[in-house]
């Protein structure tokens, strides 16, 4: 698993960062993207919708920031 | 007095696209305002000629409104705004049942001037609970039926951000004794008023009347008291010198547009056009019902591409659209009703038409629309 630190950053940047980032892991693989934009929690879920990608669900990191994990399907 | 005449781009070049924010004023409001400014500036409540004149007129504003309505005039009070409406309807309802139940049930897409009902409520030690949405924006009659008994429900007649109609009728006819507060701001003019309720709201300046007036309406026999400090006006629910030429305006704006049944139908084909245009647009999302919708309003969300970027780039470009991204509403919170749809909360627009909306203006708007996203896209890389 890869994570992506998008702490600080506005929506919809986080978003961009998971689309640049996917193909760092391999199909099956889980990309993690920890975010404090409130949109992310929507727009991580909505993206995966989008693009046939795998919202797995969502986590916190050590300092309590939200952090959203993807699996990538194709 | 300052008016932004000389700005480079004067209102009179801008395609205006937001009439889901304020529709532009109807030629009929205009002509019955300006005469009704001149004669009805009286207290309607004296007993003497000009106070007489203002009474007949603020009474012929009440009989118009209620008959376009389908409702009982002594249902009909006018506010100063939409969202007053809102907050005497659900408070008022609130306060009729407080013996019952202080528990106040909404969906989770309501206009946010029921939210801050809501929260008002809970901040005075009430309960304030919403029922979620499927992925249209609808509450499922079920979901409504399935959730306890209430105080208050509160569902809206229409969406006002993605436009889709809420099975109102059907909610109060599981609601049983619970009174039904129906937030009718978005098809107010544009769709019937639905059944059910027992109390509701409108607001004038969404339907071509002037800003500044709503409209509360409590069935009659319903429980309804003031949550405010009341007053001593000609209607008991209002409180404070009445408008009286806004009131007159709005009702003959309601009056005209109810008329005008060619426009709605127009609008209602643009806005298919508009839907299966945006939706050609890559990795773009069309939200809320595709039929069963007010006839005026379309939303959609494109991935990657900055709410406020969008809007300022179409503004430059004349055309002037609303969007529920976060970076482009007064909070960095997104839209409440996408987050509760699961739909993409960025890169958000609400096109909203009015009703001199042309299919050229709609062609124009679509004609540079790709290319805007596309070039948003690049800029970051995507």
């Amino acid at each position: 698993m890869i994570e992506l630190d998008c702490r600080g950053m506005l929506c919809p940047r986080p978003i961009i960062e998971l689309a640049r980032h996917l193909e760092d892991v391999p199909v099956g693989g889980v990309i993690r993207v920890v975010a404090d934009d409130a949109a992310a929690a929507v727009d991580v879920p909505a993206w995966c919708r989008m693009r046939g990608q795998e919202y797995v669900g969502s986590t916190v990191a050590d300092d309590d920031v939200p952090a959203y994990d993807v699996r990538r399907l194709s | 007095m300052t008016f932004p005449g000389s700005s480079p781009l004067p209102s009179g070049s801008t395609s205006y696209l937001d009439s889901a924010s304020g529709e532009p004023l109807h030629p009929a409001a205009r002509e019955v305002l300006h005469r009704a400014l001149d004669q009805a500036y009286a207290d309607p409540r004296r007993l003497h000629g000009p106070a007489r004149s203002a009474r007949l007129m603020l009474d012929n504003a009440r009989a118009v409104t209620a008959e376009c309505l389908g409702v009982r005039p002594d249902e009909v009070t006018f506010t100063p705004s939409g969202t007053h409406a809102v907050h005497l309807g659900v408070l008022g309802l609130l306060a009729g049942r407080a013996r019952v139940s202080n528990r106040l049930l909404a969906s989770a897409v309501e206009h946010s001037s029921v939210m801050h009902a809501g929260q008002w409520h809970e901040a005075r030690g009430g309960i304030f609970e919403t029922m979620p949405v499927d992925s249209m924006g609808r509450l499922s009659p079920q979901i409504a039926g399935e959730a306890g008994q209430a105080a208050v429900l509160a569902l809206q007649s229409a969406n006002h951000e993605v436009g889709t109609v809420q099975p109102v009728a059907e909610v109060a006819g599981l609601a049983g004794d619970t009174p039904l507060f129906v937030d009718a701001c978005a098809s107010g003019g544009r769709l019937p008023l639905p059944d059910g309720w027992a109390a509701a709201a409108l607001s004038a300046h969404k339907w071509g009347g002037p800003a500044g007036v709503g409209v509360l309406l409590v069935r009659k026999g319903s429980r309804w008291r003031n949550p405010f400090p009341g007053d001593d006006r000609a209607d008991e629910r209002s409180t404070g010198f009445e408008n009286v030429p806004g009131a007159l305006a709005a009702a003959a704006a309601l009056q005209a547009v109810l008329s005008e049944a060619d426009v709605t139908a127009r609008q209602s084909k643009l806005v298919d056009r508009i839907r299966t245009a945006a939706a050609a647009i890559p990795d773009t999302e069309v939200v809320g019902d595709p039929d069963a919708r007010l006839p005026h309003l379309v939303t959609f969300s494109c991935l990657y591409v900055d709410g406020e970027a969008i809007v300022t780039e179409l503004d430059r470009l004349g055309f002037g659209v609303a969007s529920g991204s976060a970076c482009t509403a007064s909070t960095l919170e997104p839209s409440h009703v996408l987050a509760a749809m699961g739909a993409l909360t960025h890169g958000n627009l609400r096109v909203s038409l009015t009703r001199e909306t042309t299919a050229e203006e709609v062609e124009r708007f679509l004609a540079v629309l790709p290319g805007v996203v596309a070039d948003i896209r690049r800029e970051v890389g995507m």
